[in-house]
């Protein structure tokens, strides 16, 4: 007895002390790599920031207002887990959300699984978060990695190229990015092969041996992985040396704003990329994020900034539905939650709990000196997810409960 | 397989990629050699160069000249500041160990990370392409940027401008003769100060260049730091430290290896490098030009004070404290319980570190090799074989021991600072595999999922088991370090000559106090990883490593209750300030640990000891 | 019976002959002076003795036994004990857990892991450290100690394995000249107590003339004169060698 008397006292004094929670409040916990990938991570901040303004001038969630505490997991999955402890147990939050890194997400679901709280992952690709590492808590916003390698392998099977390169930063996204692209590749076309596949280490693109060794393979086409400032090396390197003239690359990330801005008008032109044309959505809903957007902070939104904006409504949407704070009924509302973004309305699946957060799939071209994508379509996440037996046999018996 | 013109073309591009490297470490190599400092942030250095070029050349007109121009001034903007750092704070530092120079060079490498951040903010930056020099020259057939082929002759260019100023001026034979022997120049009259600022106004300029020679090629961005100086550390330790000639045969040789790696091995280029360091230094254990290092005895750490048994009181004070620990989960939040239970846990593995260190005088600089083995081997234990977490942890103990024992008998053949950076290199060969080979270690996603038996599912039953461990695992340590063991060990770092003349195998000893450590570290990784439940590559990162030596650091280098004083500052502070200062942390932790070196170098304990306690001086 | 034999010894360094062909013996209970010049060759000879360096040509024999490949600790253990120019003790430990580290690796105990090492052989350390008049500082830690007192302790820690020959590289080098005589007296009277030989370099020309009982000259490389100090200072070849670099009359160096 008098232990948990002096514990509630040591509790009540910590609550004193930080400042004590607004009993009209529900509290989010969120974390994502700000000081280790400020690059990517900066926009979604903003993003995130922007809906929350959004929601409590609506009249917040549940009649409370929505209050995010947010920390930085430093790029380190042992910094995130403490943090998540933390956010937990200190602040009592009713869920957890964010994370930027895959290998960070998939120790904060661990995390969740075990400590039976809600996980909303925002902006990790990674599909082994919903497949062999999935878990009941755990839910993905961003639209998966498969879906989008899919739909290019579908369109790079169309094209008479049969001998291709590819070239991805080697860890765990670069593997699985390469590994999806060439399964749904050669499933359609068991005539092509892969006959150089070069794995540099992430951040380290050593560009001009690199781009030769693949000129040197003689292939017809190009599948790129790569990102941030090794794809800047790689397509100035390439641009230079002929590595694209005459031959089709395909290359995912590349049309997102934050990685296309650096490039300038060295933005390879003619290239098959995923992106975000962010400039060119006219829906109304986009629109209206847009301006919004630019009137707060001054820039164009980034896809970050999107996921951020796109976390909170889905979050409102899923605390709406459950009409509680508990995590199980947050996990039985969120499953088949369908609510509406910027980009259209979205649903989290039942089956794997995968968002159907959508992608736009165009050729780059440089217009006033800028990189664009042009002839772009979006896709529909629905459309390009597994089939639900494969799924089935992909997830843990545990998750699917 | 591949025709000569591609050869050829891939000669030229090491080559090319040689020059990059040759120009950031004979700037460290030059700095080594005569102020004896391990920089650790020269990568720093290279990373302002690129970011304040791209700012000047931005100002300037896009013309040949402006680009030229603009990379020159940057590199003197460096230089400059470089000069202020040396004044301000490395100038302190000269006479103390190598491990107090990585300490405050690293903290170094924090502030920057954030004051750049702040200046520059997030974005990647690319400078446009060189005015002159846009296109490509066609060679064999090959196309290679005229950019590249410029860079070919930058590396050469500046291996003899060095050699004239050290072999043709006056003031470049002090240089030489301060390489050979800091003191005899000091007795020769010069102004060794100014010998010295000037040193490293040359070096930081040389790594601003590289920098800045590197925006049309790469944006700007703010893990450039850490992607260069490791690399750098590595081609000076081929090369021989202090040795320019040499660094620019290492970096030739790497350059060429990392091409042709790519072109015949893509999956292992990033090992390479490491690999070749360590072939190198097993048959030339001083790199290869690198003369025989002169053993430096450290200045006024006290660092020779000897290890005193515990008195009575002293003892009677140790137990009232772990039974204040064991009385504490009654009153503490369950979060501290959390953060309590890793300062355990830490403490075993700062322990494991300051064993090597303090004793031994060994720097492991990639100690988190041991860490990592341990925590991988039990979760691999639990997950492949499902064996219980007893097993696990018996088995990472094991396979730290096994660290130990490999990189021990590479190791203990080298002294000081090669005998750092092989640790390290042993270290990141292992955080690369560990990245690389999914199949076995799940990649980056490392290994998740570890369940504890049930009677250990609480906080509070975890906390007493990492209680219980700390204390068990520190007693051990300590009778170790009072026993023959210790002290034979302690010989070997006071006099190898005395040792040697009465018949202690010091090399034999220390490989010994490899296998020690490396169990204990082994062990603290098991139990880390079945604290979080899962394993990372990070792990086996440097800063995991580097975290554990500022822990050692802050506790006392010659306290034997550092480390657990230390783990308890120093984990509390860094989580507090990644809780509430999200955007300054690097900048207040990094100033942290300057400000630290600087004024406390003797660690809390020492401080404490010093102030209070009769221990002679 | 000599205790220590040198037989014809050589040895070069890249071609340049630093020792050629240089013989002489120790004598039981004799003290034997090295001296000669800068680069006469005395230390690279002192540690072909001790194991140090491996003599190209030639053999050592001690006390019956061919040293001449063996290793330093080898050496150590047939009952070489030595002392260094600057002396080498353990600044981190105190004065008897010097002595006491010799005295485990004499006992070959220095796998322990148990046992404090300053639990064992404290007795046996406390008689040696009152042989060199140093066991009222037995609890101090070495490296505070005056460097005269270093030495003397270092001279406790040869005697810890009960040595036949103790080797010293010039014993007083460092020191004041008070201090010189204290160290050389002791000495003196350690080879009457224990029946000790002992074989030392030396520059001051005093300390040879008083201490030693003979001495063997050497002068780039080679062996010019061997004998009693007496015949050693009238010979004109060694007057000659010692006048043409100006050492002979040096009495006192610079110390470390």
């Amino acid at each position: 007895m008098k232990t948990t008397f002096l514990k509630a006292m040591a509790v009540s004094a910590m609550v004193l002390l930080s400042g004590g929670a607004g009993a009209d409040s529900i509290k989010i916990g969120e974390m994502s790599s700000y000081s280790s990938s400020p690059q990517s991570t900066e926009a979604y901040r903003k993003g995130w920031q922007l809906a929350v303004e959004h929601i409590n001038a609506d009249g917040g969630v549940l009649g409370k207002t929505l209050e995010v505490v947010s920390r930085d997991d430093t790029g380190k999955p042992d910094a995130a887990l403490r943090a998540a402890q933390e956010l937990v147990t200190n602040e009592n939050v009713v869920l957890l959300t964010g994370t930027y890194l895959s290998n960070v997400a998939v120790a904060v679901a661990d995390f969740a699984n075990t400590n039976k709280v809600f996980f909303l992952v925002g902006q990790p690709q990674s599909d082994t978060l919903i497949w062999e590492k999935g878990n009941r808590y755990t839910f993905r916003l961003f639209n998966s990695m498969h879906s989008q390698v899919t739909a290019m392998a579908q369109m790079a099977a169309k094209l008479p190229a049969k001998r291709w390169a590819t070239i991805a930063p080697n860890y765990e996204y670069g593997q699985s990015a390469v590994k999806g692209f060439q399964e749904e590749l050669k499933r359609l076309r068991p005539d092509v092969e892969f006959v150089n596949e070069q794995w540099p280490t992430l951040g380290k693109l050593e560009a001009g041996s690199t781009v030769q060794a693949m000129i040197a393979a003689e292939p017809d086409a190009v599948f790129n992985a790569t990102f941030g400032a090794d794809l800047a090396k790689f397509v100035r390197e390439g641009n230079t040396r002929g590595l694209f003239e005459g031959r089709e690359v395909y290359s995912i990330l590349t049309g997102l704003p934050e990685y296309l801005e650096p490039l300038g008008d060295e933005a390879p032109e003619g290239w098959t990329v995923t992106g975000y044309p962010v400039e060119q959505i006219e829906t109304p809903e986009h629109a209206a994020f847009r301006t919004a957007y630019e009137e707060a902070y001054g820039e164009l939104p980034k896809v970050g900034s999107l996921i951020g904006y796109t976390e909170m409504l889905a979050i409102r949407a899923i605390l709406e539905k459950a009409g509680s704070t508990e995590t199980e009924a947050l996990i039985a509302a969120a499953r088949g939650v369908t609510f509406d973004t910027p980009i259209g309305p979205m649903a989290f699946r039942a089956q794997d709990h995968q968002s159907t957060f959508g992608f736009y799939i165009g050729k780059l071209a440089v217009v006033d000196g800028m990189g664009r994508m042009v002839d772009w379509q979006f896709y529909d996440g629905a459309d390009f997810q597994p089939p639900d037996d494969l799924v089935k046999s992909l997830r843990p018996e545990e998750a699917t409960k | 397989m591949y025709d000569a013109s591609t050869l050829f073309a891939q000669l030229l591009n090491g080559l090319s990629y040689s020059s990059t490297l040759f120009l950031v470490a004979s700037g460290l190599a030059l700095i080594f050699g005569v102020t004896k400092i391990v920089n650790f942030a020269h990568g720093s250095f290279y990373m302002l160069g690129a970011y304040i070029a791209l700012t000047v050349t931005n100002a300037l007109p896009t013309t040949g000249f402006g680009f030229w121009g603009g990379v020159v001034i940057a590199a003197l903007v460096v230089g400059a500041i470089g000069c202020l750092i040396e004044v301000t704070i490395l100038r302190r530092i000269y006479q103390a160990p190598e491990v107090f120079q990585i300490l405050v060079t690293f903290g170094l490498v924090l502030v920057f990370q954030n004051l750049i951040y702040e200046f520059w903010g997030p974005d990647e930056v690319l400078a446009p392409r060189v005015p002159g020099l846009k296109g490509a020259v066609t060679i064999f057939g090959e196309r290679i940027p005229q950019y590249n082929i410029a860079l070919i002759f930058v590396g050469p260019v500046f291996l003899g401008l060095l050699w004239w100023l050290t072999h043709r001026t006056r003031w470049g034979r002090l240089i030489r003769a301060a390489t050979q022997d800091r003191e005899m120049v000091a007795s020769l009259g010069v102004n060794q100060k100014t010998l010295f600022t000037a040193v490293f106004f040359i070096g930081t300029f040389l790594a601003g260049l590289a920098g800045a020679l590197q925006i049309p090629k790469e944006s700007a961005n703010l893990q450039m730091d850490i992607n260069i100086v490791v690399e750098a550390f590595v081609i000076v330790v081929i090369g021989g430290m202090g040795s320019i000639m040499g660094a620019f045969l290492a970096a030739v040789l790497v350059g060429v290896i990392n091409a042709f790696g790519v072109l015949f091995f893509p999956q292992a280029v990033s090992v390479l490098i490491f690999l070749v360091m360590v072939l190198v230094l097993v048959f030339r254990p001083n790199g290869l030009l690198g003369g025989r290092m002169v053993a430096q005895r450290p200045g006024d750490l006290s660092i020779d004070q000897p290890f005193r048994l515990p008195t009575r009181a002293m003892k009677q004070a140790m137990l009232a404290a772990v039974l204040a620990l064991a009385l504490l989960p009654l009153v503490l939040p369950l979060y501290f319980e959390v953060i309590m239970t890793e300062v355990f846990i830490l403490a075993i593995f700062a322990g494991s570190l300051h064993f090597l260190l303090s004793v031994g005088g060994i720097v492991s600089f990639g100690h988190a090799a041991y860490f990592g083995l341990g925590s991988y081997a039990a979760a691999l234990v639990a997950t492949r074989l499902g064996l219980p977490m007893a097993a696990g942890v018996l088995a990472a103990m094991v396979a730290g021991a096994g660290g130990g024992l490999l990189f021990g008998w590479f190791c203990t053949r080298l002294k000081g600072v090669y005998l750092a950076m092989l640790t390290l290199a042993f270290a990141q060969i292992l955080f690369t595999l560990s990245i690389q080979m999914v199949s076995v270690t799940g990649g980056d996603n490392g290994i998740v999922g570890l369940t504890r038996p049930s009677w250990l599912n609480s906080h509070m039953a975890y906390y007493y088991l990492a209680l219980a461990a700390a204390v068990l695992a520190t007693r051990l340590m300590r009778r170790a370090l009072y026993a023959p063991f210790g002290f034979a060990f302690r010989a070997g770092r006071d006099s190898l000559a005395r040792s040697a003349a009465i018949g202690i195998d010091t090399a034999r000893i220390q490989w010994g106090a490899f296998v020690l450590s490396g169990a204990f570290a082994g062990l603290a990784g098991a139990l880390m990883a079945y604290h979080r439940g899962s394993v990372f590559p990070t792990d086996f990162s440097v800063s995991t490593t580097v975290d554990a030596l500022v822990m050692v650091l802050v506790g006392g280098v010659q306290s034997v209750s550092g480390p657990l004083i230390g783990a308890l500052s120093y984990h509390f502070v860094s989580v507090e300030l990644i809780r509430n200062l999200a955007d300054y942390w690097r900048l207040i932790l990094g100033l942290f640990i300057i400000v630290f070196v600087l004024g406390v170098p003797q660690g809390i304990v020492g401080a404490f000891m010093n102030r209070f306690g009769k221990g002679e001086r | 019976m000599s205790t220590l034999t040198v037989d014809d010894i050589s040895k070069s360094f890249a071609g340049v002959k630093a020792v050629q062909g240089v013989s002489f013996e120790v004598g039981a209970g004799q003290i034997l002076a090295l001296i000669g010049p800068n680069g006469a060759g005395k230390s690279t000879c002192f540690n072909m003795l001790n194991g140090q360096l491996r003599a190209d040509t030639g053999s050592v024999h001690f006390d019956g036994h061919d040293i001449t490949r063996e290793t330093p600790s080898q050496i150590w253990r047939r009952g070489v004990g030595r002392t260094f120019q600057i002396a080498q003790t353990f600044g981190s430990m105190t004065v008897r857990e010097n002595v006491q580290m010799v005295l485990h690796s004499v006992h070959r105990r220095l796998a322990a892991l148990w046992r404090p090492l300053s639990h064992n052989y404290c007795e046996e350390a406390d008689t040696l450290l009152e042989a060199v008049g140093m066991h009222t500082q037995a609890d101090r830690a070495c490296c505070v100690l005056a460097y005269g007192d270093v030495k003397r302790l270092e001279l406790a820690m040869a005697l810890a394995n009960r040595p036949k020959l103790l080797l010293m590289d010039e014993p007083t080098a460092g020191m004041a000249p008070k201090e010189r005589n204290e160290l050389m007296s002791l000495t003196a009277r350690l080879v009457k107590e224990r029946g000790l030989s002992v074989l030392f370099t030396e520059h001051s020309v005093d300390v040879v003339f008083e201490h030693a009982d003979q001495v063997v000259v050497m002068s780039r490389g080679k062996l010019i004169a061997k004998g009693v100090p007496a015949e050693i200072r009238e010979d004109p070849l060694v007057q000659e060698v010692y006048l043409g670099s100006g050492a002979f009359l040096e009495t006192s160096e610079i110390g470390q």
